[in-house]
């Protein structure tokens, strides 16, 4: 009897063992595997809020919070990037379109220069509001590294689909669609 | 689970090599050791049994056993050492420095095998899932070999009683008899042992004088240091414990540090580089030598700031301001555990441009007014006296041509051209037009009769620091520091053991040492100096 309970104690304190240096194991390759993209908004993630100046708007400032309840599409650009200049009237030829159907098109630019983006909207005739992060901060909260990148988010708040790259037009429609309000 | 029972009365585990009590050798377990053949015992862990090579029952016994084994840990070190120095062969991905991606970048520089280097994934090898798992096998092979061994020579040595079975002194490296031993010679013995500060058990006239058994715990100690430093090693996933972070910072601007979650920013009061004076006896010769000006000091003179609102990130901070300092290499300035290092930098980035406005044909190039353009986030309107009106059109921060287009290629002013349009009283609704740029100055027109000139540039430095924390250093202190317990305890101490046994007329003598056989055979002639017995002798040495 007494040698049956001391096997089955060896057995509980192997499996303890075990089971804490798998933990710490799991836990290492985990940290490593996903070190890149833990400051980085993955799809199915909450989108951070945040307040940024606008260019194109009456108000002086806008934030994520004040779109609650609408589908929004978030683009990370700037002026200097070839991809995101093209994509530019695609998101215009779509905007008014979805603005009826409760989407709101947000560009965030990264340039230093308020003047260079004005310039650039009044050159491709942007009507969709357009906000400025010259701190680069919502860029990080996002952790946003090349671009363009367009974050899709829906009417929760949630992000459903997160592309790094240009867009064309037909993805850009098929993305726009993902996220009318349901309402 | 079948227990073996000694002669001597004594009831071993499973896999005991030599009782516990009286060391006699278990018949059926040599093979264990090694010593079947062997005229001496192999006196490994002191004979006992590692549960590792018992029981092999369940699936977890399999993988307990896995690691047990010396033999596994020491080919998962040889393994870990050889990749280790494969990743050394050409630069890791996060070193290489190039704009191309690893794909590519491998291949280009260092050909097919380059390619296959990067294929097999030893462009980022300590970063990759095998490696980490072949440091965490380590770790595990670590805690488990010590467990299976720590416990049982503990029990065996605890065990252990001063009668021993004759074989066990027979085949013991150092042995002698001694045919005729007074009761004097055998008090002055224990005297001596004692003397020389053995702890002598005694159990029918059989001794047993033990020292320094406290040094076989020292490799015990030791891998629990080890096990500490790989405990700290992990906590640097954790981003509170481990902060890493690259951040410009512009003279003049202040940016929020990376890493601190927006909390802290920095503001670049001014960035300098020194060098060492040529015209100095001291360093003329050596400057000289060097070909050029040799650099004597980075510095960038900052001032730190603390967040005192909860804004959005985006949205304009309070900022109070918390720390004034300067950066240089080496010498960082640090805020609740984070310490900015000077890394890098960057001279001369077009701050401000200035220029003049006059009558194209003036000789004297008389003024007519002066305008300053922000190179960052230039006005768009300068208003100048008598009328005349200037508005920035066009900005190209780095400016380049591009299918006869003009574009920027960055956001940064590194070459900048611009684009003005110059109102003036005569035609105030029709501007003139003219780009400006480093190098150049052109009237597209050909028609101009007004010029601005460039009176002024102004240059800036950037700054680069490097942001880090890191909690984890105590721990791997910590650790460090009970390694080195450990091997202290293991080296700069002996475990020393003499048996006396009691025959007829005499006795028998037998020491076992876990190192320096030669400290314990002078240990045993001044135990037995001023007696009659004879200098034990070393089995090993006499076979030689």
């Amino acid at each position: 009897m007494a040698n049956k309970n001391k096997k089955k104690n060896r057995l509980i304190f192997r499996v303890i063992v075990l089971i804490v240096l798998a933990a710490a194991t799991v836990f290492a390759l985990y940290s490593t595997l996903t070190k890149d993209d833990q400051e980085v908004i993955q799809e199915g993630d909450q989108a951070p809020n945040f307040q940024l100046k606008t260019v194109n708007m009456e108000q002086e400032t806008m934030s994520l919070g004040e779109l609650e309840g609408k589908g929004v599409m978030l683009n990370f650009w700037g002026t200097w990037c070839p991809p995101c200049k093209k994509e530019m009237p695609y998101m215009q030829e779509l905007y008014p379109e979805y603005k009826e159907k409760g989407v709101e098109i947000v560009a965030v630019s990264l340039d230093d220069s308020r003047l260079v983006i004005e310039d650039f909207l009044n050159e491709y005739g942007l009507t969709f509001p357009i906000l400025h992060d010259k701190t680069y901060q919502v860029n990080d909260a996002y952790g946003v590294g090349y671009l363009p990148a367009t974050f899709f988010i829906n009417e929760d708040g949630e992000v459903v689909k997160k592309v790094v790259g240009g867009l064309t037009l037909d993805k850009l429609e098929g993305h726009l669609k993902e996220i009318v309000p349901e309402s | 689970m079948n227990k073996i029972k000694c002669e001597c009365g004594h009831i071993n585990p499973e896999g005991t090599v030599l009782c516990e009590s009286c060391g006699k050798p278990v018949e059926q377990n040599q093979h264990i050791d090694g010593n079947k053949h062997n005229k001496l015992l192999n006196m490994r862990y002191d004979g006992s049994a590692r549960r590792s090579q018992t029981y092999n029952k369940s699936f977890v016994d399999k993988i307990w056993n896995f690691f047990s084994s010396v033999k596994v840990g020491v080919w998962l070190i040889a393994i870990t050492l050889l990749a280790s120095s494969l990743g050394t062969i050409f630069p890791q991905e996060m070193n290489n420095q190039s704009s191309l991606p690893a794909d590519e970048y491998y291949e280009v520089n260092y050909g097919l095998a380059g390619k296959i280097y990067y294929q097999l994934g030893f462009h980022d090898l300590y970063g990759s899932w095998w490696y980490m798992l072949l440091i965490a096998s380590i770790g595990i092979s670590l805690v488990i070999c010590s467990i299976d061994r720590v416990v049982p020579l503990y029990r065996a040595l605890k065990k252990q009683k001063p009668v021993r079975h004759e074989s066990f002194l027979k085949r013991q490296r150092v042995f002698g008899e001694a045919e005729h031993v007074t009761d004097e010679e055998k008090e002055t013995l224990l005297k001596q042992l004692k003397e020389r500060r053995f702890k002598v058990m005694e159990q029918d006239g059989h001794l047993l004088a033990e020292k320094g058994r406290f040094s076989r715990w020292g490799p015990y100690v030791n891998h629990i240091g080890l096990i500490i430093f790989l405990i700290g090693a992990l906590l640097r996933f954790v981003p509170a414990m481990y902060v890493d972070e690259q951040l410009w910072v512009r003279e003049g601007e202040t940016e929020v540090i990376p890493g601190t979650e927006g909390e802290y920013y920095i503001k670049n009061e001014d960035f300098f580089v020194e060098m060492y004076d040529e015209n100095d006896e001291r360093y003329k010769e050596a400057i000289q030598k060097e070909g050029g000006s040799v650099p004597k000091n980075y510095q960038t003179n900052a001032v730190l700031y603390q967040r005192t609102d909860d804004s959005l990130p985006g949205a304009q901070p309070e900022l109070e301001k918390v720390k004034e300092g300067s950066i240089q290499v080496n010498r960082p300035l640090k805020i609740d555990g984070f310490a900015l290092y000077q890394t890098t930098y960057q001279l001369n980035e077009f701050k401000s441009m200035s220029f003049k406005l006059h009558e194209k044909d003036d000789p004297n190039e008389e003024s007519l007014g002066e305008i300053t353009v922000d190179l960052i986030d230039p006005k768009q309107e300068y208003k100048l006296d008598n009328g005349y009106r200037v508005v920035l059109d066009k900005y190209y921060p780095e400016f380049k041509m591009e299918n006869g287009e003009p574009i920027t290629e960055s956001k940064y002013p590194r070459n900048p051209a611009l684009v003005f349009n110059i109102y003036t009283p005569e035609n105030p609704n029709d501007p003139e037009v003219s780009m400006l740029g480093v190098g150049f100055n052109i009237d597209p027109s050909e028609s101009n009769d007004y010029k601005l000139g460039i009176t002024n540039v102004e240059m800036r430095d950037v700054t680069g620091l490097t942001i880090t924390k890191d909690l984890t250093l105590p721990i791997l202190g910590i650790g460090g520091f009970i390694f080195m317990i450990g091997v202290i305890q293991g080296m700069y101490w002996n475990h020393r053991r003499i048996w006396v046994q009691p025959r007829e007329n005499g006795l028998w003598i037998a020491g076992h040492t876990n190192k320096n056989w030669y400290g314990l055979k002078r240990d045993i002639q001044q135990v037995i100096a001023g007696t009659n017995i004879p200098e034990p002798n070393d089995q090993l040495e006499r076979k030689e």
